[in-house]
């Protein structure tokens, strides 16, 4: 059966020149870039070029990136490391759970956290940062794209903010790194997550920006890696691939793959919204990553809709699955302001650079067919149907 | 239809039962897509004094979605978990706590099978593309064709006879169901588990409300209520005899069930048994053992299976709880939705929030709620 992949904020796959870069690491030039020896040198030299890569991307120095095991592993670096108890935190209600959870935990070590609301786009009204700052507010953790509908925050406002106030600003970066171009010097943040397989790069490799000057608690203890900010010996393979998807995301915005990948996007979106009717797309109208639409398939369960999908063969994704496998509504469509059950209608398309057209045309030609044959079994649909008639 | 074009939903709990419907579905050749409903999280009353931390083995619990995960991924059929908590808590667990409070013996498996398991899975079922329902229950369903009617009747291991709690089923539910067990008895279902390579065939039965850890309902309605933000209603009362004479006190009706024994703190010469609980009075009237039987009851809210309409009288057998001998009795419409059932023999401890459901032979004639 034919299956197309439309789930890439999940995790997207390698792109075949990342798997090859990463290839020759596992064996022959296997490695550990603390060694003396000549795989040790070998090793530290393909580390130390993905750390110009990964700078290169962000225009930050190689010295001012931190290779971590992910997003999440970068959200608490960053988080943990900065903030003591005592401290104040600002942040927003529709983090990633790495950053909230992180701040839950800060709270309950003596910490106090602002969560700012957002409007119906999911955006943080960058006067409400200026007005959550106190004296004792250590940092600020904005996400700068968002995972569930692919809004963009106004980082750069943001950053302007907290620069004039003298407070730590913080972004996880993780949807948008690939997808939009990045300065963190033009952002003014002090730290940044990002992680690779987000952006067609391996699962367990990832990197955090830490400005020069700033002082980071690490997470981990042990040897002295990564100028003694996070022990542990590198990820050899996994640095690699996150480097040379540094790289391929950095040159995508200037061959055409992401324009390309924004166009199938726009077309997914229109001609879905074109041709059926009860549908709303997430945060439109507000500044969105090219690859990602979130759109509420009203009266449906949006579960029934992904396992549908799935079973005949296009993979899609609606809130937030937990532990069981079930599906959580998305805290983030609920801060938005959706009704639990508009929040469990919603479903998140997602594209990557692999996505065809073709990929797109199988989408289009099966959405409508599911979506028709739920509405007619759904109760909610019907009743809401006769009731409008 | 053939079978290789039929695609059937089983509802998978991980437990013996259904992981050896999905077995012997499969080498029926139907296409098998396997569910499960996350319908209570465990461990969200956990913090609460009294409830255990960690719950495992109960219907549904993390352990359980990975055992059927498990058979799953051995079976190689697609598997979804979807997430049904909130309709389970409208639906079942409001409901089950209301009953309580107000007096009520509650039975959330059959409001389960109602809303949830035979409603809302049925529904997803077919939305992703499965026409009939397969569940682990011990019954069996067919269609007579003289009435036109889908029968439900007894399985062929009496001692699993789980129709009592599947007296609400309607006609359109019980044609998309199968009930592949109906005809097998347990040590038969567990071989077959062991034979078909389920590693789980030695996994004890669930016995207990699935939402409820040790069975302390007691401690679940104070958890529950506390997390609510809701206090449990003080019916604090009295207890009285069958004559109005008040024999002592009670800290609240939800503490007691009809027939009940213990708990009373009465010490009279003979035992004391709940009779009946007023819950508009607070009162619990007690009496001895020969006052608990009684030779009729009230129900409403009647599901009819065998029948479409009761219209006269009908001799049948009735249970009024899941381990009570079905007994003779005439069962005649009182009102639009209420019958009056009339025993040959006085019943002990007939119970309002239990149901009552007609046999005749194997077949369920139809069941409702005792008032």
């Amino acid at each position: 059966m034919r299956r197309v992949y439309l789930d890439n904020n999940a995790t997207s796959p390698l792109l075949p020149e990342v798997f090859e870069a990463m290839r020759p690491y596992f064996m022959e030039k296997f490695g550990n870039a603390s060694s003396i020896h000549q795989q040790g040198q070998r090793a530290r030299a393909a580390v130390e070029q993905s750390r110009e890569q990964v700078a290169e991307l962000l225009n930050c120095r190689p010295a001012e990136v931190v290779f971590t095991s992910g997003g999440t592993e970068g959200d608490n670096l960053a988080l943990f490391g900065l903030v003591k108890p005592g401290d104040h935190v600002i942040t927003s209600t529709v983090e990633h759970h790495a950053v909230l959870n992180a701040c839950k935990r800060l709270e309950a070590i003596g910490c106090e956290v602002t969560y700012l609301p957002v409007d119906g786009r999911a955006l943080v009204d960058p006067d409400d940062v200026r007005r959550a700052i106190r004296p004792q507010t250590k940092l600020v953790s904005i996400i700068f794209a968002n995972n569930e509908t692919g809004v963009l925050q106004s980082v750069d406002e943001i950053g302007r903010i907290t620069a004039e106030a003298d407070v730590y600003f913080h972004t996880d970066a993780v949807q948008a790194a690939g997808k939009v171009p990045i300065d963190v010097r033009q952002i003014r943040c002090d730290l940044l997550t990002l992680t690779a397989h987000k952006m067609h790069g391996p699962q367990g490799a990832g990197a955090l920006y830490v400005r020069k000057g700033t002082l980071l608690q690490p997470l981990f203890y042990g040897g002295r890696h990564e100028r003694s900010r996070r022990a542990g010996t590198e990820n050899l393979p996994g640095i690699v691939g996150l480097g040379q998807a540094a790289e391929i995301a950095r040159h995508g915005f200037s061959d055409d793959s992401v324009e390309r990948m924004s166009a199938r996007r726009d077309r997914l979106e229109r001609t879905i919204v074109g041709t059926m009717d009860q549908l709303t797309v997430n945060s439109a109208g507000a500044p969105r990553v090219p690859n990602t639409t979130n759109i509420v398939f009203e009266c449906l369960e949006g579960e029934a809709m992904v396992i549908a999908l799935d079973l005949k063969g296009l993979s899609v994704s609606t809130g937030a699955a937990c532990s069981s496998g079930a599906i959580e509504p998305s805290h983030v469509l609920t801060a938005m302001g959706l009704s639990p059950d508009r929040a469990r209608a919603s479903i998140r398309f997602s594209l990557g650079k692999q996505n065809t057209a073709d990929d797109i045309d199988f989408a289009l030609q099966l959405i409508p067919e599911v979506v028709t044959r739920l509405r007619d079994l759904s109760p909610v649909y019907k009743r809401a149907a006769s009731s409008q008639a | 239809m053939n079978i290789e074009n039929q695609t059937v939903a089983v509802a998978m709990s991980g437990g013996v039962d259904s992981s050896t419907v999905a077995a012997i579905l499969c080498e029926r050749g139907y296409k098998i897509i396997g569910l499960t409903m996350q319908l209570w999280n465990q461990r969200r009353l956990a913090s609460h004094e009294g409830m255990p931390e960690a719950v495992q083995g109960r219907c549904c619990s993390i352990d359980d979605v990975y055992d059927a995960r498990y058979v799953a991924e051995k079976l190689r059929i697609p598997y979804y978990v979807v997430n049904q908590e909130s309709r389970f808590e409208q639906d079942v667990v409001r409901p089950f706590v209301e009953d309580y409070l107000t007096g009520r013996t509650p039975i959330p498996c059959s409001l389960c099978n109602n809303h949830l398991k035979f409603d809302q899975l049925l529904i997803t079922a077919r939305q992703i593309g499965a026409d009939l329902l397969a569940t682990g229950h011990y019954a069996r369903n067919e269609y007579d064709e003289s009435t036109g009617r889908w029968l439900l009747k007894r399985p062929a291991d009496r001692s699993k006879d789980q129709t009592y709690f599947l007296f609400g089923l309607t006609q359109d539910q019980l044609s998309r169901t199968l009930f592949p067990l109906g005809e097998m008895c347990k040590p038969e279902v567990r071989e077959k588990a062991g034979r078909s390579g389920l590693r789980l065939f030695e996994k004890p039965d669930s016995q207990e409300i699935c939402f409820i850890p040790d069975g302390d309902y007691k401690k679940f309605l104070d958890a529950y209520l506390e997390e609510q933000g809701e206090a449990i209603p003080d019916t604090a009362g009295e207890l009285v005899t069958t004559t109005g004479e008040v024999v002592g006190t009670h800290n609240g009706i939800h503490n007691f069930t009809v027939g009940q024994r213990k708990g009373l703190g009465v010490a009279t010469g003979s035992p004391l048994y709940v009779l009946k609980i007023r819950g508009d009075r607070h009162q619990v009237v007690v009496g001895g053992a020969e006052e608990l039987l009684s030779g009729t009851l009230r129900a409403r809210g009647m599901n009819w299976i065998a029948i479409d309409d009761l219209r006269e009288p009908m001799r049948v057998d009735a249970k009024i709880r899941h381990r009570h001998e079905a007994a003779s009795a005439i069962v005649e419409k009182t009102g639009e939705d209420e019958v009056l059932v009339t025993f040959d023999a006085p019943q002990r401890a007939i119970t309002p929030g239990q149901a009552v459901v007609f046999y005749e032979g194997d077949a369920v004639v139809g069941g409702g709620w005792i008032c």
